[in-house]
């Protein structure tokens, strides 16, 4: 597997410049960017909400590409990852949870994570797993803009709303690096738990 | 054509049990004449404050009603030991599952019926001028139920816990329909013209699209499993 000890290496540097990343995005985000007119320092949540809900949709991202990559090829390590994307991108919407966020969107890892944890076959459980990951990842569009519109009354939005139009420039640097940053935290969570993963299934090396 | 015999197979043959045997349709029945009398007494007897909950009540009916109906959806074929029969019927794999919507989908739209005409006589609706824009409502929401139903009741099929697992998986899937519904019933119980609701029909449109394809495309998976 491509995915294997060489990595292990890079698997750390990516560990290093997440917490890198992270440290610079919280200087940036508490320290260095000014205090928001209108909403005071209330606002700075952003710098935690947006990127973590943005690593959200990656991580479905991955589950909804690996569910189908497994359909198609039927290869363990595809479930694997949908199962690891799933676990971690779970986490990150329990931090959207946490800074304030949609209902519809927090409970989407956690029903997927029990199918998974119902099901002891591992084949029939990356069945199951792969189609429920593919619905529930294309349900989250519907979902977005559902809740949104049901929270907007009649006004449907022409955008992907989170970040606002007029973004002065050190505003959205410290978004830049805080999302850097999360990307990375998020990829070096993900190695990791793949390497669980496969160590759990195949023994220790 | 092929296809859709295959489909209408089965569906003729899960209705013709269920209209002899007639067990999920008479419970359903009670279930939904039960369900208008905890709402009311659940709301208490203040008739604005009911008739403001309305949609929402009715779509609870529907989609608490339907998940029963759902739920049971391969009961017959694993109590009776015919699911390895079904999963060797010949042809594709999706016509089972179209086949099996369509049962329910009818099943559905039985029990709403007399669900909405239950609710029409005890909260006093004016349903026959509501009647082309509510049926096109229910329809879209009922599909949408159902699709998403029909497979993950393959699903949990023979998972443990499957009474359990089934509603939690569906559920959440259904935020988008749920919403979609009771915002365009709302409208058409307050007698808005449809096009003020067009933006909420579309998103159901499209959802009952994807839910269809992907079940489609991914029964033969499930049916294996």
């Amino acid at each position: 597997m491509w995915f294997s000890t060489g990595s292990r290496r890079l698997t750390r540097v990516l560990g290093w410049l997440a917490a890198l990343g992270l440290l610079a995005g919280l200087v940036l985000a508490l320290g260095v960017a000014p205090r928001e007119v209108s909403q005071g320092d209330v606002q700075r949540i952003m710098y935690l909400h947006v990127p973590s809900i943005l690593t959200a949709y990656l991580a479905f991202a991955i589950v909804l590409v690996a569910s189908l990559g497994y359909l198609v090829s039927r290869r363990q390590a595809w479930d694997r990852w949908a199962g690891s994307a799933a676990e971690i991108g779970t986490l990150f919407t329990g931090l959207t949870l946490a800074s304030g966020s949609l209902w519809g969107k927090p409970t989407w890892g956690t029903w997927y994570l029990m199918l998974r944890g119902m099901i002891d076959e591992a084949e029939r459980r990356a069945q199951f797993a792969a189609v429920l990951g593919i619905v529930a990842a294309l349900n989250i569009p519907l979902v977005h803009f559902s809740v949104l519109w049901w929270r907007t009354l009649h006004q449907p939005p022409t955008l992907l709303r989170p970040v606002p139009a007029a973004l002065a420039g050190i505003f959205r640097f410290t978004l830049g690096v805080n999302w850097v940053a999360f990307t990375l935290l998020f990829a070096y969570l993900l190695a990791k738990r793949i390497r669980v993963g496969r160590l759990s299934e195949e023994g220790l090396p | 054509m092929r296809f859709v015999r295959r489909a209408w197979i089965l569906a003729w043959k899960d209705l013709t049990i269920e209209w002899r045997a007639k067990e999920t349709l008479n419970s359903l029945f009670f279930f939904a004449l039960l369900l208008i009398f905890l709402f009311q007494f659940a709301l208490g007897p203040d008739r604005e404050r009911l008739s403001a909950a309305l949609p929402g009540l009715l779509w609870l009916g529907f989609i608490l009603s339907g998940l029963l109906g759902l739920g049971r959806t391969f009961a017959g074929e694993r109590d009776n030991d015919c699911w390895d029969g079904l999963r060797l019927a010949p042809g594709e794999k999706s016509a089972i599952y179209v086949g099996k919507l369509a049962g329910n989908l009818l099943l559905m739209l039985a029990v709403e019926a007399i669900f909405l005409l239950l609710f029409g006589v005890f909260f006093d609706l004016d349903l026959v001028a509501a009647l082309p824009g509510l049926a096109l409502v229910v329809g879209l929401g009922t599909l949408g139920l159902a699709a998403v139903g029909t497979l993950f009741a393959a699903m949990t099929a023979h998972v443990r816990a499957r009474e359990l697992l089934f509603p939690v998986l569906v559920l959440p899937v259904e935020v988008p329909v749920l919403l979609g519904t009771v915002k365009a019933t709302e409208a058409v119980l307050l007698g808005e013209p449809l096009g003020s609701v067009a933006h909420w029909l579309k998103l159901l449109a499209v959802a009952n699209v994807i839910y269809l394809t992907i079940g489609v495309l991914t029964f033969d998976v499930v049916l294996d499993g």
